[in-house]
């Protein structure tokens, strides 16, 4: 039974589910299979609607349409509307008629007129709802009418002169009825200007600012983009983008007819929405745009070939609209939730038998009280010293969450003072050769503090898995570090599906989703070079030049890999069964290693471990605060040999001097000791440790004139 | 309560104190169409004709229940594009139910029962679905509008059976020398005035049109209010229906393809009712019909083409929409992602 659910969770994607719906492009697949229903169901019915013929004619409407399904779709994604394509388009038709009929001007004077008409009416749009800040929809409907009258004046006065002269150009007809490559020119066209917005929209900072307005105007406005100009823009492009559309009509078909453009404007706001544009903005793509043109035009077509009447046919495009406006506002509102339910994905884990730890069972893990005697640095002017470090002048470095590095100044370590600033959350650090800070920022990525001062961004980014869901190069949670001999950075990235403050989510997982990445300052580069780790925490040399330490915290061990020599690539367990959830690992001055065990294992966790559908269940049913949670706030210390054999144990059972132990340093005799959540450094004398001895010195030898 | 919702701010912001005397744009739109109402008297020849006043009156009423439809929804943060369409179907659905053997109040009462299934949708879809109004109303609208020509009835102009000389006198007829259709618009006038002021449902609608957050957590039960909002739109509009109507002996469908409901939008907006909701009130849509139904009158005197019409119609809607933009700024702290 239980292998059969260890089976089940290892293959069993579900996962990829989750990670499927955090894309946005995820959105999509909604309406791509809303066009394969849509085409089936017609080639079932009609197979003469996919002919040859019928293709080209319709793929030039689909040209004309989806332009201006995009133009609505570049409105949408910035939080507006633009109900005016239809007359623009109806206006840009009868700009070009006139341009070439009747003024018989050259084709490139007639795109460039149309174009600027519609450039106008966008602006117009523009300057009123971007910068006037009207509200978009009640503008653009009354602009719709404006221009539409506008559009029926000219007709009552040009309709006829128009009809009556043919212009002769070849370009012209070319335009309209041409084929290259046995493709129509229009929709050619139309394909370039599809793809040069999509780089526009995905890649180009103008399509950036864009989907930033749409997602929070107020934001976007308070990093600094100019939201008003903006706003302004997308109007126009839409104008732009409508008139090109008339523009295609006018050479295709050549009429000037009064029922232009109406309607339009509906049927590209239900194509649009249909393709997963939502209303309001933030939530746009030309991928969207262009499934919703399909979906919408192959069904408007197809009712007028069965030949059902204009006034339901509008009906049924409004009930349509309806039904993708309703699923857009609650999907928006409740996609959050879904996620919820389906991101945190479980994984069955089975921890061997924990290890005694009672005072009399004689184990290396007894409890005892000997951290009791530590004395405090720094308590209530620190929050979340997660590690301690000092430099060659015994001056004591501890981040914060503010994202500072504090240094606490030898020898009383009585005065403080802000090191630098970084941002996120520091948390691994060590110094190199050369005596720079390196540190691993929560949020951030690895980072290099100068004796100077000075913060340098080193890496934040990493080689991308093949074939990954979730773009898993961007650093998420670097959290330890150490550093060969060679000046490499070895670092460990906690988890990549997760952020900081939901480590606990990690937590429930219980999946292997840490890595092990290596900075190479030589040439500058980033690789990762072991995955699929559960929370990788500590990193420290073993001191050999070709291997190091890492403890997995939710796996409870302590693995060593090698870098280099013979055994160059391989990972072999360590300390395999902890009694706790091992966190920073460092040197000890008699060879051997310590780690910090920020808590304790429970048995109904470990049971809970085995039973994935249970933690999925309290993953979705109850509130966070609820959960089975790893114990974080009862730890101790540990010394451990290379070869693996924990030799000692340090405890505080009462946890009040100091509750929490990430991480411990040694230095000339004491012991400092570091705590996530903690206020304050503890301080603990140790009885026959080397009184001179200092992690730097012993690894990067005595001061090398850097400084 | 909220002492915004108290006393609510109609004339706040294009009040100006000035000796005592206040200033506001409703009392700008009374005053501006009287000049016009005396200025059209003297120069336009038609215009004091008596024929020409009925015309008038006539028009006048209709936009008028339109507007107090509008304004309703309006003042509760929302807007109802679905008028037009249910005036025009209602009341087909009675007369094409009345051609076909029922009796006439009886098909009055399935065309009401239409419009009160039209309501409880448009409601359901803004209230529950939390659609924004302006695109459930659209939608609804031409979903309404098909039915009626695809499935209710055959022709655009349903003509009402003859003999019913008692319908025909909300349309037509006058008691003590003014016409029916105008004591109905007066009385609905007030019904809805008392109903706005003096009622605690007609105070919730103020409420949350002012903020409907904060509505919300006051305990009002916003939901219903909304759906009770479009249910008096659609009343409105079936009285509107009933007397365009009675009042040509028939209905025509087409009217939905007009600009009426830009009309209707242009008496709420030029009446002092801001978009943003929570101002404004009955008086507000009495001063905007008259100065609107006036203009719309004069145009069609002056022998101005329909669509010429349109364009000075739409126009002065933009530059009220402009006006009303700059005097009722939009308050990005209530304003909503996707309240466009």
């Amino acid at each position: 039974m239980e292998a059969a659910t260890r089976l089940y969770y290892r293959y069993f994607p579900e996962k990829l589910l989750g990670e499927v719906l955090t894309k946005r492009w995820s959105d999509n697949l909604v309406p791509a299979f809303a066009v394969l229903l849509v085409v089936g169901f017609f080639l079932a019915r009609d197979p003469g609607f996919f002919s040859l013929a019928s293709l080209t004619e319709t793929s030039r409407q689909l040209a004309e349409f989806s332009i201006i399904v995009m133009a609505m779709g570049i409105v949408l994604l910035a939080g507006g509307l633009d109900l005016s394509v239809g007359s623009v388009f109806a206006l840009a038709n009868i700009t070009a008629l006139i341009c070439m009929n009747l003024l018989g001007w050259p084709v490139w004077a007639t795109i460039a007129a149309t174009l600027a008409v519609g450039a106008l009416c966008g602006a117009v749009n523009g300057f009123l709802i971007g910068y006037l800040r009207i509200r978009a929809f009640l503008t653009t409907l009354v602009t719709l009418i404006i221009i539409r009258s506008i559009v029926d004046i000219i007709l009552l006065r040009y309709a006829v002169a128009i009809s009556a002269v043919f212009p002769d150009s070849d370009f012209w007809f070319f335009l309209g009825e041409g084929n290259v490559l046995g493709m129509p020119v229009s929709f050619l066209v139309a394909v370039a200007i599809v793809l040069t917005w999509h780089v526009v929209l995905t890649r180009a900072r103008f399509g950036w600012h864009l989907s930033a307005v749409g997602g929070s105007r107020r934001s976007a406005f308070n990093a600094g983009l100019n939201v008003k100009r903006t706003v302004f823009l997308t109007y126009v492009w839409s104008g732009v983008l409508a008139s090109a559309s008339g523009l295609f009509f006018a050479a295709r078909l050549g009429s000037a007819g009064s029922d232009t453009g109406v309607g339009l404007e509906l049927a590209a706001l239900t194509a649009a929405v249909l393709g997963g544009n939502s209303l309001g903005g933030g939530r746009g793509s030309v991928a969207k745009s262009v499934l919703g043109a399909i979906v919408v035009l192959i069904l408007t077509d197809s009712m007028v070939r069965i030949g059902i009447s204009g006034g339901i046919s509008s009906a049924i495009l409004g009930g349509i609209l309806l039904l993708v406006v309703a699923i857009d506002v609650r999907w928006l509102k409740n996609r959050h939730k879904i996620l919820n339910k389906v991101y945190v994905s479980p994984s069955y884990f089975k921890l061997p038998e924990m290890p005694e730890t009672d005072a009399g069972s004689g184990t290396p893990y007894a409890l005892n009280d000997r951290l009791r005697e530590v004395s405090l640095i720094g308590k209530g002017q620190i929050e979340g010293p997660e590690v301690v470090i000092f430099d060659r002048h015994d001056n004591l470095y501890c981040p914060n969450r503010h994202g500072d590095i504090v240094r606490f100044l030898a020898p009383d370590y009585d005065e403080w003072e802000i090191f630098a600033h970084i941002g996120g959350h520091p948390l691994g650090m060590a110094f190199d050769r050369h005596d720079n800070l390196n540190v691993c920022v929560g949020g951030m990525g690895l980072y290099r503090i100068a004796p100077d001062r000075r913060v340098e961004k080193l890496t934040d980014e990493t080689n991308r898995t093949f074939l990954s869901v979730i773009d898993d190069s961007r650093l998420k949670l670097a959290d330890d570090l150490d550093i060969a001999p060679d000046g490499r950075i070895f670092f460990s990235e906690a988890t990549i599906r997760y952020d900081m403050h939901d480590w606990a989510y990690d937590a429930l997982e219980s999946r292997g989703n840490g890595r092990l990445i290596c900075y190479d300052p030589r040439d500058r580069s980033t690789r990762t070079v072991l995955r699929n780790l559960q929370f990788p925490n500590g990193v420290c040399m073993v001191g050999d030049g070709e291997s190091f330490f890492f403890a997995e915290t939710w796996g409870c061990r302590i693995n060593r890999y090698w870098f280099a020599g013979a055994k160059k690539g391989t990972c072999e367990t360590v300390v395999p069964n902890l009694p706790g959830y091992p966190d920073n690992i460092n040197r000890a001055s008699d060879g051997n290693f310590w780690v910090a065990l920020v808590g304790m294992r429970s048995p109904a966790l470990d049971l809970a471990l085995r039973k994935p559908g249970l933690r999925k269940r309290m993953a979705t049913r109850i509130a966070r605060d609820e959960w089975l949670f790893p114990n974080i706030n009862t730890g101790c210390v540990l010394k451990f040999a290379p070869d693996g054999e924990v030799l000692e144990s340090l405890w505080d059972l009462g946890g009040v001097n100091h509750p929490m132990v990430t991480s411990m340093r040694e230095h000339k005799g004491y012991l400092y000791l570091g705590g996530l959540y903690n206020d304050r450094i503890g301080r603990l004398k140790l009885k026959d440790a080397d009184p001179d001895w200092t992690s730097q010195e012993f690894y990067w030898g005595a001061e090398n004139g850097s400084r | 309560m909220n002492p915004a919702v108290e006393k609510p701010h109609d004339s706040d912001v294009a009040t100006r104190r000035d000796k005592g005397f206040v200033i506001t744009q409703e009392l700008i739109v009374a005053v501006a169409a009287a000049v016009l109402f005396v200025l059209f008297s003297v120069a336009l020849d038609n215009f004091l004709t008596p024929g020409n006043l009925v015309a008038l009156v006539r028009n006048v009423a209709v936009l008028g229940l339109l507007s107090i439809g509008m304004a309703v929804v309006v003042i509760g943060r929302g807007v109802d594009l679905s008028l037009v369409a249910v005036m025009a179907v209602s009341l087909t659905v009675s007369i094409v139910l009345a051609n076909k053997g029922y009796g006439f109040g009886e098909a009055l009462v399935i065309g009401l029962g239409f419009v009160l299934v039209v309501a409880l949708v448009l409601g359901f879809l803004v209230a529950y679905v939390e659609i924004p109004s302006i695109f459930a109303t659209l939608a609804v609208a031409s979903i309404v509008y098909g039915l009626g020509r695809g499935v209710i009835a055959d022709l655009d102009v349903n003509n009402i059976p003859s003999d019913l000389d008692w319908f025909l006198f909300i349309g037509r007829g006058s008691v003590l020398g003014i016409p029916v259709s105008i004591w109905l618009f007066a009385f609905t006038a007030l019904v809805l005035y008392l109903f706005l002021r003096r009622t605690g449902i007609g105070r919730f609608i103020y409420a949350l049109g002012d903020n409907l957050e904060t509505a919300r957590i006051t305990g009002i039960p916003v939901r219903p209010v909304i759906v009770l909002q479009y249910i008096i739109s659609g009343l409105m509009a079936f009285l509107a229906g009933a007397v365009t109507a009675a009042s040509v002996a028939s209905m025509n469908m087409r009217i939905v393809n007009s600009t009426v409901i830009y009309d209707v939008l242009l008496v709420v907006v030029l009446g002092g009712i801001g978009l943003t909701g929570g101002r404004g009130g009955v008086r507000n849509v009495v001063v905007g019909t008259a100065l609107i139904g006036l203009l719309l009158n004069a145009m069609t005197i002056m022998d101005i083409s329909y669509t010429v019409q349109n364009l000075i119609k739409s126009a002065v809607l933009l530059l009220a929409l402009i006006v009303d933009a700059l005097l009722n700024p939009r308050d990005e702290q209530t304003a909503q992602q996707g309240d466009i």
